[in-house]
Formats: C-alpha cells, structure tokens, sequence
C-alpha cells in the first residue's frame, strides 16, 4: 500500500498528463471534424458560386432546353417530388407494419433469424441492383413501364430497410413497461401496438423515413436503369384536368406519366458539350441539396415536435 | 388518428397500382437512342413542342446507338436515334418482333482527333500513324511519341479515348484499325466527353478523339488534329466545309434517326417527322453538327411518304461515306 501511495505532486503531474491526452484528442476530434465540415462548405460554396447566375424564378420554372440560359429545372423537381411521394406511400406501411411484426408478434425462431439478416443484407445491395430487379418485375413483369410509378416503387424496396430497422430501433427503445401495463388492464396485442407502440415509435419512424427518402431523392443509378428521360418537356398530368392535348386525366394518370429526375438532370447538364450547362448543373446541384438538407431538418423538428407530446 | 391515415395510404397504394394498370395512356412520341444524335433531336423536340403548344408531347432518353435499337425493336419507342446504321443482329431483332423501320439520315459527323494546344510537334497526323497508336498490338508496347514517328519526341503518350460501348468508338476503331471495336485497351475510356475534354487540355502529351461538337464548344482548350485522308492529299482539318466536301476522310460520318414504320400511323408522328426535316438544316448547325443538302431532308419525306423500309446500308457500318455517296445511295432505295 505505501509503495502504492504517490506524493501530491505525482498525483498533480499524474493528473496533468492524462489532462494533456485529453486536450490532444479533444484537438484531434475537432480537427477531423472540422475537415469534413469544411469539405461540405466548399462543395456548397463552390456550387453556390458557380450557380448563382442561375438562381431565379424562371429556373425552377422552365423545361430543359438546348440553350443553357434557358434550361430550367420543372420537369426534374416535380418528377423527383412525385416519385418521393410514391416512395413514401409504398415504403411506408410496408416497411412499419414490417418492423412492428418483427417486434412485437415474431416467434423467436430461425425463420425469424433469416429474415432479420436478410434485412440487414438488403440495406447493403447496391442500388443499380435494385434498378435491374425493377426493370424485369415493375417495368416489365407488371407492365408499368417507364414511368413515375415503377420509379417510386424501385425507390421504395431502396429504402424499405432503412424504414424496417429504424421501425425496430424505435420500438425497442419504448420501455418494456409500457407493454407490460397496457396488457395487464387486459389491452389485446393489437390494442397496445395501436394505442402505445406506434405512436410511441413515431418520431424515431419519421426520422427513419425521412433520411430513407433523402437518401433515395439523390440515387441515380437504378432510375437510369428502368429508364428515366433526359428531355422531357412536360409535367405529369394534374387530376381532372384536361391537358394541351385535350385529354382528361384520371386521378392516378400521372403515376404513369414519364417523368425525369434532379440527378438525372444534373448528370445530362455536365455531359454536354457547351461549357455554360456547367452553370446550370452547379445551380441544380445546390438545389437538389437544399431538398435533402430541408428534408432533414424536417425530421429533426419532427422529431422533437413529437418527443414533446410523449407523456409516460 | 396516425393508423387511419396509414390505412388510407396502404388502400390508396393499392388504389394506384390497380388504376394505372388500365389508365389510358395520353399520347406521346418517344424517343430514345444514341448521345451523339440526342442534341438535334432534342433541339428539334423543344422546338416542335412550343410549335404546338404542348399539345402533343415528345420525350428524348439517351441510352446510346445499341441501347436505343434494343427499345426500339422491342416496340417501345417510335423513333431511334443511331450514331451508326443499324446492324445485322439488330435488323434480326427488329424482324422478328415485327418491327418495320425507315432509315433517315439527318446529319453529319466529323470524329475529332484532339491534341493539347500547346502541343507543338503534332501538325497533322495520317491514318497509319492514329492506326500505331490505337490498334490492339500497340497496347502495353507503344508508349512514347518517337515510337510510332522518329520525328515526334521521346514523351509518353497519353491516350483518351471513346467507352466500348458508344458508336464513337465503333465508327473511329472501323475508320482508324480497320475493324470495328478493335482498340488497345490502355487508355483513359469514358462515355462522357466531357471527361475527354478535360484529359486532353491538362496534359501536353494527351491525345483523343470525339464528336465535333465537344470541340466545337472547346476550342480554347483543344486543337484539331488535320487528318491526311487515305487516298493522299494534303491533311484536312474537321470542318463543315471539309465535311460537305467529303475531304475530311475518314472520320466523317452520317447519323440517323429511324422511325417505326406503324408509328407513321399516327398523325402527331408524321406532323413530327415533317417538322424535323424542315427545321433539321438550321438546328443541326445550331448544336454544331454539319446539316445535310435540303434535298436529303425531302428524301427522306419522300421515303416516309411512300413507306420505303429498310436500310441502305445492309447492316454494316461503312467508313468514310460522303454525303454525295449517302444522297445517291438514299435516292435509289
């Protein structure tokens, strides 16, 4: 013990170099972190700079067009909203009916054990596969074609991992006796799922969902694959109107439509031999990012919006 | 309140997919094909749907030459855009599921070989000299300049060149080693030009060739390389003149559009068809393309009118065709 005991300045000196560890770690932490935000600065930076020209009313609200100053970005963000919407509107319920099952009503047994790896397997499939899989069943098999619903629908197996695992990683947080108590006053599986459960998973659902969709918002490959256009000049069909062409259109008649997307748009616009669609692929760029930045901080006021209303 | 809407939403997804299957399609011409052909006809398309005000609806994809020719002997597409005629395996394609086709040439092409602009030494260059650098046996061994001419210095070669799947490098490995798609196989490949572009004006040593558009609207990073044609003669430089005049050899090319013959049945089609080649003389130049005579355009009016199918090209890819050759050999079919 007394081989053991340290006079006060060892203590001190002890102290301070743990401390100097600290500092240097803490350094090195700020460092790399400071590193990654700068990459992101420059990157909008240097968009927001390039594209600036750009930024205008009419940009948002023009079709493509062969004349840089000219081209627009219409038909690619409402087709990329509406392939979103489809997304959400397919992954969604899946995916959450898929996780609450998993959860709350799946025997612990090896099919179970399959189905759990193959989830997580799933979310690690590069999405050109996905793209492939879509082009035989949904464009083909089905018959949907190239169209906004086969799109939505391929971006929805995409991100239906994503949305099964944050499902499962939002239950699982809710206390086991929440459970507990709405069952023992005699609440059926389904009652407790309905009325405790889910809306208790809410938030950490939406959040899963969101960063899925902002995920999906920026893929490019498997839309190339089932084949998106690159010139269309356009807009899918609003419901009951009747178009140019003099056709009504039904309620669902623009899940058909042809659609293009903003990364599509962006990829044609640096391809081109004209120099000045540069401009205009930066402008596209930064808007596409301020769609995936605005789509996240959704989630995260969401989020909150929701934890507030949790009383336990 | 959340599982209603929930519920709503797995009905209404159901409620889709059910509908769409059976929902009357509005109509549009669709079109697809080659990178190299996309920026006439998506020229063409603008123009023809602010003509119309949107009433009919025209879509472009690029999925390349071959790409385009498999959607459009599929039946899924009313017209192809080709950076080459169509081949033998693609005409088999088309004729099994009954797909009819008329050919109509709607400009030209002159392939580019690039060098940097301060790349002194290169003035000209003949083909047997592009064929040292390019063809298959030259790969891993023909590495420096004063390999393939004693004149040239003693500097690496950097190559850059066409991705193996676009008709530009189809046509230019036919044109240059003799044999289509035959190539050495280390070299900066890519499908976007743009990539090419940037190759060759960073680096003295570089050399690479694409569409003349891209060098075109690069001209203060690239310099044209005049090619000494393979009958002899002086080396000739890519321009519209050279090209109109057939002495730009033997990188000049015709590009196509081909249309479905039972689309023709459709009014909005032919209304297309007829304002592509009215307009198809001043927006080819437009994107820096060289246009056909006008008589080429009424041609091919003419063999839609009389439902002339087939190519005039036999399913093969044929170098160094002039636009003289290509209007007699149009004008007999």
């Amino acid at each position: 013990m007394q081989n053991n005991s340290l006079t006060t300045e060892q203590i001190r000196a002890l102290i301070a170099k743990g401390k100097l560890k600290d500092t240097i770690f803490k350094a090195m932490g700020v460092f790399c972190l400071a590193l990654a935000l700068l990459v992101i600065v420059l990157l909008v930076a240097d968009m927001v700079i390039k594209g600036s020209e750009r930024f205008t009313v009419d940009f948002f609200l023009n079709f493509a067009s062969r004349r840089a100053a000219q081209a627009g970005i219409l038909s690619a963000w409402v087709g990329s909203l509406l392939v979103m919407l489809v997304t959400a509107f397919a992954a969604v319920p899946i995916g959450v009916a898929a996780g609450v099952y998993l959860e709350e009503y799946a025997k612990r047994n090896w099919i179970t054990e399959i189905i759990e790896i193959n989830i997580t397997n799933l979310a690690a499939v590069p999405s050109i596969v996905y793209g492939l899989l879509a082009l035989g069943i949904f464009v083909y098999q089905f018959g949907f074609g190239q169209s906004i619903l086969s799109a939505g629908l391929t971006l929805a197996l995409l991100i239906l991992p994503i949305v099964i695992v944050s499902t499962r990683e939002a239950i699982r947080a809710i206390p086991a006796m929440i459970r507990e108590g709405s069952m023992a006053v005699g609440a059926t599986r389904w009652q407790t799922c309905r009325y405790h459960i889910i809306p208790y998973a809410m938030p950490g659902i939406l959040t899963g969902v969101i960063i899925g969709l902002a995920r999906a918002i920026g893929e490019t490959a498997p839309i190339i694959t089932i084949g998106a256009l690159t010139f269309i000049a356009f807009l899918p069909p609003v419901p009951y109107t009747t178009g140019a062409d003099g056709v009504t259109a039904g309620l669902f008649d623009w899940v058909m439509s042809p659609f293009t997307v903003m990364p599509i748009q962006i990829f044609n616009w640096t391809s081109r031999p004209d120099p000045a669609f540069e401009v205009n692929a930066a402008a596209a760029g930064f808007v596409l990012m301020a769609m995936v930045l605005s789509m996240n901080a959704v989630a995260i006021y969401l989020r909150y919006k929701m934890r507030k209303n949790i009383k336990w | 309140m959340f599982k209603k809407s929930k519920l709503v939403s797995a009905l209404a997804v159901a409620g889709v997919t059910l509908m769409a299957a059976q929902a009357a399609q509005a109509q549009v011409i669709k079109i697809d094909g080659s990178s190299t052909v996309y920026p006439i006809t998506e020229a063409v398309a603008e123009e023809f749907q602010k003509a119309k005000k949107n009433a009919i609806k025209v879509t472009v994809g690029i999925s390349g030459t071959g790409g385009g020719f498999k959607k459009f002997c599929r039946d899924e597409t009313d017209f192809s855009n080709a950076s080459r005629p169509i081949t033998k395996a693609e005409m088999e394609l088309c004729k099994a599921a009954g797909v009819e086709y008329i050919e109509m040439p709607v400009a030209f092409d002159a392939l580019t070989v690039v060098v940097n602009p301060k790349n002194s030494f290169l003035k000209e260059a003949t083909v047997a000299e592009l064929k040292a650098l390019w063809e298959p046996s030259a790969q891993g061994k023909i590495m420096k300049w004063n390999q393939v001419n004693p004149a040239w210095p003693d500097a690496p070669v950097k190559l850059f060149g066409a991705g193996a799947d676009s008709g530009t490098f189809e046509y230019f490995t036919e044109a240059i080693v003799g044999k289509a798609k035959s190539s050495r196989g280390d070299y900066t490949a890519s499908e976007d030009d743009n990539v090419l572009v940037q190759g060759v004006s960073r680096d003295i040593n570089a050399i690479g060739y694409f569409g003349y558009a891209y060098y075109a609207e690069n001209k203060g990073k690239l310099k044209a390389l005049p090619i000494v044609p393979p009958k002899g003669g002086a080396a000739v430089g890519p321009s519209e003149e050279a090209v109109i005049k057939g002495t730009y050899q033997p990188l000049s090319r015709p590009i196509f559009v081909y249309v479905k013959a039972k689309s023709l049945q459709k009014p909005e089609v032919k209304e297309f068809i007829e304002f592509y080649m009215k307009n198809a003389a001043v927006l080819t130049k437009e994107v820096k393309y060289v246009p056909l005579p006008a008589a080429a355009y009424t041609g091919n009016l003419e063999h839609v009118k009389k439902n002339k199918i087939g190519t005039v090209f036999g399913g093969h890819n044929e170098v160094g065709i002039t636009i003289e050759e290509l209007m007699k050999r149009e004008a007999k079919m």
